[in-house]
């Protein structure tokens, strides 16, 4: 019996060398370690043996079972990784094939930059104050210092609503936001009249010129303006505040200067030039290779525009400035064409 | 306006700057330079890296290899009939040179000259611009041989150097100037174009350039000398004058100068004129322009004895007056204009001479047999020539300046400096006198500043002194007192006002003065403002997100349609119109969001497989003769595909009306609204009338959507899928209470079952769920519809509705027995009130 059991681990042990395969690992269990294997077979006839023979042969074949199943364990593993390792060389995938997509929302660029504007406002203290896109010529220019007839009208060619019996106060399209700042002291004034509120507001939205659309100069476009309103608000508060809001919108080492300037308005007024960001000063085809952009106007608030909207010059004080998130996003993203904004091309759009 | 150099510093002393460093001062102080053009004078060369500061433009002339040269002879060319060959003298050896310029031809063969010709000479391996070329070309002269003759230099018209960008000859210089001198050093110069703001008309000339540059450098003004010789009859014998309208015109100066010989003026004050963007015409008109671009006052020349004449040798009398409705007046353009009661005129007895401050009559003008001129400088008011120039559409140099205000104290100056350029350039004999009509003088403006306005508004200290000082420097008077400076405004400007609003004005001149860059940077030290958002326009913001999230797209379209274009999706009759539209495509304001959504679809359509597009606006709803009302709408607009397309995904289904109210149902619960309905429409004349539903929340309608009617989407093209729409009234919406509690997750477990039930077509879906809610209560904790079945074995205007139900209790396990007896009562209520029968 103990050389049967020596001969069926030799067999078992032999056969399996030759084994690669999960199916074949599984028939060798099945073969040898089976019910009906032979060795299965030696426990089962344990009872027929003697009192004396039957621990001493279970015993044995205890033995040559464990070590089958040892070498089982370890070919299972052995086979295991094999063919894992196979299936690893085999399963190839082009992974220069395209991904599979999904069509994705966008905001509007135009939108997108007027967020960033806002936001960095908003942390500024700025809060966003909106009015209407149809305004009145007293709102949008008398009220600001523009008079009748005056030469700085020419810098701002209105489109005009069709209306009867409005004199000298016809119905147009605004022109600039700056309408909102004669609301918006209004509005904070009413709250107050004998000691008003300090203001703090950005404006944005859509204004509108007599201008031809061309790759240059569209009839609409975006503006952003900022007026701080206070009793104790100097130029170089806006100085600071500019610099401030520059550096955060066209990064923190961006050098810019203040250039004398015209707004009827503002007094003093301002141009605020930034160094090219794409060329950092060098001359290149966005700045003309001027070295620098003008990227906003701004000022003082004219004594007359404090008086309007309900606020007394002589103790209060103010500043104003406006931008366009149009010609940030031209200038930063080389945009060539303005058109491209309401043109709302998808080519164009999916690009932001 | 463009201003050359070497008439700047006929003003200032500019010595040690670079013209860079003169226009960087201009600009900071708010004359900006937006371009510098070279025309001779070296251009700055910049190095790798190094930062630029200005547009320039133009050629700088090499000094070793032009000079001035004079041309001793002109030959024939031995082989060409337009050719010549000059006998030139470079300063240090002769040269011959051959030219094709017809400005010299009449001396071919004449010998030598008695008198040389001066001209601009280019050695062998100069660089200049190609006359031939079309613009401007830059070239190398090489030595070549033309017709057989050897060439290697040449004589330079003004579009070779720069100065012009075409030309018929070659430039000939004045006699004196000086032979064998670079070039560059004789007439070199740069030209600075300078934006005049509206507020610096006082500026449109180059003195108040210059007087501003010296303000800024703190260097002297060289002050014009208007200083001149006269002999004669004094013109106050001759001329009175009448001002009617002082309001319209403060002042009227009149001289005179006889005998004058017209020709071409000296060439270097050709070579500004044209520089600085003037025709030269002749010495006596271009004397007039030449003072007028120098001194800023705009002067208009009469040919004297056409007045007297009219005058009938008798002493003239001119008037100015306002035109009468419908008087006529021919202007030297030679067209006959129709003038109304805001023009003014300058008349004589016999009728109007001109059309003051803006444009000459043709009658009195300067002609070539012109012998005696009379010059007028007078003062207008700058909004009437403003409307006048407007009106008549003639904007000219006069009225450039005239529009944006020159003070009446420059009338005098101006007429003595034409005079004088004309007896310079025209010889004649300038008139004793002037007449001088001077009825309504200017008043100065009176301002006191102390040193706390300038701390509250520029936020610097200055001392008393120290304002004084800064503002001197621009001429004003500065009185130091006590406590204040009071300034008077110099007799050059009228831009300072009085009050409140002259301290203002001051201010800003402190503020140029002491320099912008010198202001420091603080940050506010005012009290923040409370900090209330605005809540409006968050919600919009928000929405715009929700909107994204859901795959949306986008757009933003022009405020300004046609009805034409509107009336493809909806007619209306009144429009807020424009008056002064620029196309008549954009004519009116929209008073939709579709069409203009679709204009932005249609376009697009062959660029993409799906549009998920969406507008936020506002639309305009006219008022008669008042504001419109502008209420914000959001528009969805979807067509195409449902999914993107892959290598290995078959065309995916086409977006159909569920797809929309998909998108709607998620962007309402991203709102946080509940109570909402959908409830089938057919009053959307766009719409499809069995593919629209109208939305309300809590009952109320905020909007509708659906399929585009076939009608519509016939009228643009947008290809073959179906084009879904939803438009919502923001105002309407915003209004819309949201609620927003957020549930506990159960700790209990849920059981979950499907069930499928057979009902009649006309049974809505909506009632089969409300019922299965309704009666499974707060132990149904979902619904959801997963099949909708139809077939012959159910029966012909049959269908099933297959449902997914989770059952759970708020507190323990349910068992299946109890989920089953939910289940039967909801199958029951079913039966009973819909017909409806489970199927097995």
């Amino acid at each position: 019996m103990q050389d049967k059991l020596n001969e069926i681990e030799k067999t078992a042990l032999a056969s399996l060398a030759s084994v690669s395969d999960p199916a074949a690992v599984e028939a060798w269990r099945v073969a040898n370690l089976g019910r009906s294997s032979e060795l299965m077979g030696v426990f089962s006839g344990l009872g027929k043996l003697s009192k004396e023979e039957r621990p001493v042969i279970g015993q044995a074949a205890n033995r040559v079972k464990v070590a089958l199943e040892a070498a089982l364990e370890e070919k299972a593993a052995e086979v295991k990784k094999a063919a894992l390792e196979k299936s690893l060389a085999e399963e190839k995938l082009d992974v220069t094939l395209p991904g599979r997509t999904t069509h994705i929302g966008r905001l509007h660029p135009s939108t997108q930059q007027l967020r960033r504007v806002l936001d960095i406002l908003a942390e500024m203290g700025f809060q966003v104050y909106t009015s209407r896109e149809v305004e009145t010529d007293e709102y949008n220019f008398q009220l600001l210092n523009f008079p009748p007839h005056h030469p700085a009208r020419d810098m701002q060619d209105t489109l005009f609503v069709e209306a009867e019996n409005r004199g000298d106060n016809p119905i147009i399209m605004r022109t600039h936001t700056s309408p909102g700042q004669i609301h918006a002291m209004r509005h904070f004034a009413a709250t107050n009249p004998q000691d008003p509120p300090p203001i703090r507001i950005a404006l944005p939205g859509m204004c509108f010129r007599y201008e031809q659309i061309t790759v240059r100069s569209e009839v609409q476009f975006n503006q952003v303006e900022g007026l701080a309103v206070g009793k104790n608000i100097t130029f170089a508060d806006l100085k600071g505040t500019l610099t401030d809001f520059v550096r955060r919108m066209f990064g923190e080492n961006t050098r810019l200067r203040f250039r004398a300037s015209y707004f009827p308005f503002t007094e003093p007024s301002a141009e605020v030039d930034v160094e090219c960001f794409v060329c950092g000063g060098e001359g290149c085809q966005v700045c003309k290779n001027a070295g620098w952009l003008e990227i906003l106007g701004c000022g003082m608030v004219h004594p007359n525009v404090l008086m309007n909207g309900g606020y007394d010059p002589k103790v209060y004080s103010g500043y104003a400035w406006g931008m366009g998130p149009e010609r940030q996003l031209m200038l930063r993203n080389k945009v060539g064409d303005i058109r491209y904004f309401w043109g709302n091309d998808v080519r164009f759009l999916e690009q932001f | 306006m463009k201003i050359p150099l070497s008439w700047l510093k006929d003003f200032i002393d500019l010595d040690g700057l670079s013209v860079e460093d003169v226009a960087r001062k201009l600009t900071l102080a708010g004359m900006e330079v937006d371009e510098i053009l070279y025309v001779g004078l070296s251009m700055p060369e910049y190095k790798d890296g190094e930062k630029h500061e200005f547009k320039t433009n133009g050629i700088g002339w090499d000094k070793e290899k032009l000079v001035v040269a004079e041309i001793r002879q002109v030959n024939p060319h031995p082989n060409a009939d337009k050719l010549t060959l000059l006998d030139l003298y470079d300063g240090e050896q002769d040269q011959v040179v051959l030219t094709g310029a017809p400005n010299i031809f009449h001396l071919k063969g004449a010998g030598k000259l008695e008198k040389p010709v001066k001209v601009a000479y280019a050695k062998e391996g100069t660089t200049l611009y190609d006359g031939h070329a079309e613009g401007q070309v830059l070239m190398t002269l090489k030595r070549a041989k033309i017709r057989g003759v050897d060439s290697y230099s040449m004589v330079c018209s003004e579009k070779e150097l720069g100065i012009t960008d075409e030309s018929d000859g070659i430039i000939i210089l004045d006699d004196d100037a000086p032979v064998g001198m670079p070039l560059s050093d004789y007439m070199g110069d740069a030209v600075l174009d300078i934006s005049i703001l509206p507020n610096m008309g006082r500026n449109a000339n180059v003195v108040g350039i210059a007087r501003e540059l010296a303000a800024m450098l703190g260097r002297e003004l060289k002050k014009p000398d208007t200083k001149v010789a006269v002999s004669g009859q004094s013109v106050k014998e001759l001329l009175e004058i009448e001002i009617t309208t002082p309001e319209m015109n403060p002042r009227f100066v009149a001289g005179l100068i006889r005998n004058v010989e017209l020709k071409p003026s000296p060439y270097q004050i050709q070579r500004r004129l044209k520089l600085a963007g003037i025709r030269p015409i002749s010495n006596v008109v271009d004397a007039t322009n030449y003072a007028m671009i120098e001194y800023g006052e705009p002067l208009h020349a009469f040919d004297y004895d056409v007045l007297k004449k009219r005058a009938g040798d008798k002493k003239i009398k001119i008037t100015t007056r306002t035109a009468k409705d419908g008087e006529k007046l021919t202007t030297l353009d030679g067209n006959e204009r129709k003038l109304t009661a805001n023009n003014v005129l300058v008349c004589d007895e016999k009728g109007s001479l001109s059309l003051s401050g803006v444009m000459g009559g043709a009658e009195s003008e300067v002609t070539d047999s012109t012998k005696n001129i009379l010059l007028e400088g007078a003062a207008w008011n700058f909004i009437n020539i403003r409307r006048t120039a407007q009106q008549h559409n003639l904007p000219s140099e006069a009225s450039f300046r005239f529009s944006r205000g020159v003070h009446p104290a420059l009338a005098e100056g101006g007429v003595r400096l034409g005079l004088k350029y004309m007896a310079e350039w025209a010889g004649g004999a300038v008139a004793p006198d002037l007449v001088d009509e001077y009825p309504l003088p200017p008043k100065d403006a009176v301002v006191d500043v102390t040193v706390t306005d300038v701390k509250r508004w520029l936020g610097i200290d200055l001392t008393l002194d120290q304002i004084a000082e800064l503002l001197s420097r621009l001429e004003f008077k500065s009185e130091v007192l006590s406590d204040k400076v009071r300034v008077t405004s110099p007799n050059h400007r009228m831009d300072i006002g009085e009050g409140v609003v002259g301290v203002a004005d001051v201010l800003e001149e402190v503020a140029r003065s002491y320099g912008y860059d010198n202001i420091p940077t603080t940050t506010m030290a005012d009290a923040l403002p409370p900090q209330v958002g605005n809540p409006v326009h968050e919600w919009e913001e928000h929405l715009r997100d929700l909107l994204v999230a859901l795959g949306l797209q986008e757009v933003v379209t022009y405020r300004m349609t046609s009805p034409e274009r509107e009336s493809r999706v909806a007619k209306h009759d009144e429009y807020v119109r424009l008056a002064n539209p620029i196309t008549p495509e954009k004519s009116v304001l929209r008073r939709s969001l579709v069409a203009s959504v679709f204009d932005s679809l249609e376009k697009n359509i062959r660029y993409a497989e799906s549009f998920s597009f969406f507008e936020i606006g506002p639309i305009f709803e006219p008022v008669k003769n008042d504001l419109p009302k502008e209420p914000h709408k959001l528009v969805i607009v979807m067509t195409g595909l449902r999914e993107a397309t892959a290598w290995d995904v078959k065309e995916p289904p086409t977006m159909d009306f569920f797809d929309l109210k998909g998108r709607i149902e998620l962007m309402l619960g991203g709102l946080r609204l509940s109570d909402v309905s959908y409830t089938a429409t057919e009053s959307y004349s766009y719409l499809h009338p069995g593919k629209a539903a109208e939305v309300k929340v809590s009952g109320q309608v905020i909007g509708a959507f659906g399929e585009l009617h076939p009608l519509v989407k016939e009228q643009y093209e947008l290809g073959d899928s179906s084009v879904l729409v939803a438009e919502f009234d923001l105002g309407t919406l915003r209004a819309m209470t949201p609620t927003y509690e957020i549930k506990s997750i159960p700790d209990t477990p849920p059981i979950y079952e499907d069930i499928a039930l057979i009902v009649d077509e006309s049974v809505l879906a909506e009632t089969v769920e409300a019922l299965i809610r309704q009666t499974g209560g707060r132990s149904v904790t979902d619904v959801r519809l997963f099949d909708l079945y139809r077939d012959e074995k159910i029966g012909a205007g049959k269908k099933s509705l297959a449902y997914a139900l989770t059952y759970q209790a708020e507190d323990k396990t349910m068992t299946d027995a109890e989920a089953a007896a939910i289940r039967k009562k909801i199958v029951k209520r079913l039966e009973r009130e819909v017909g409806a029968v489970l199927r097995s």
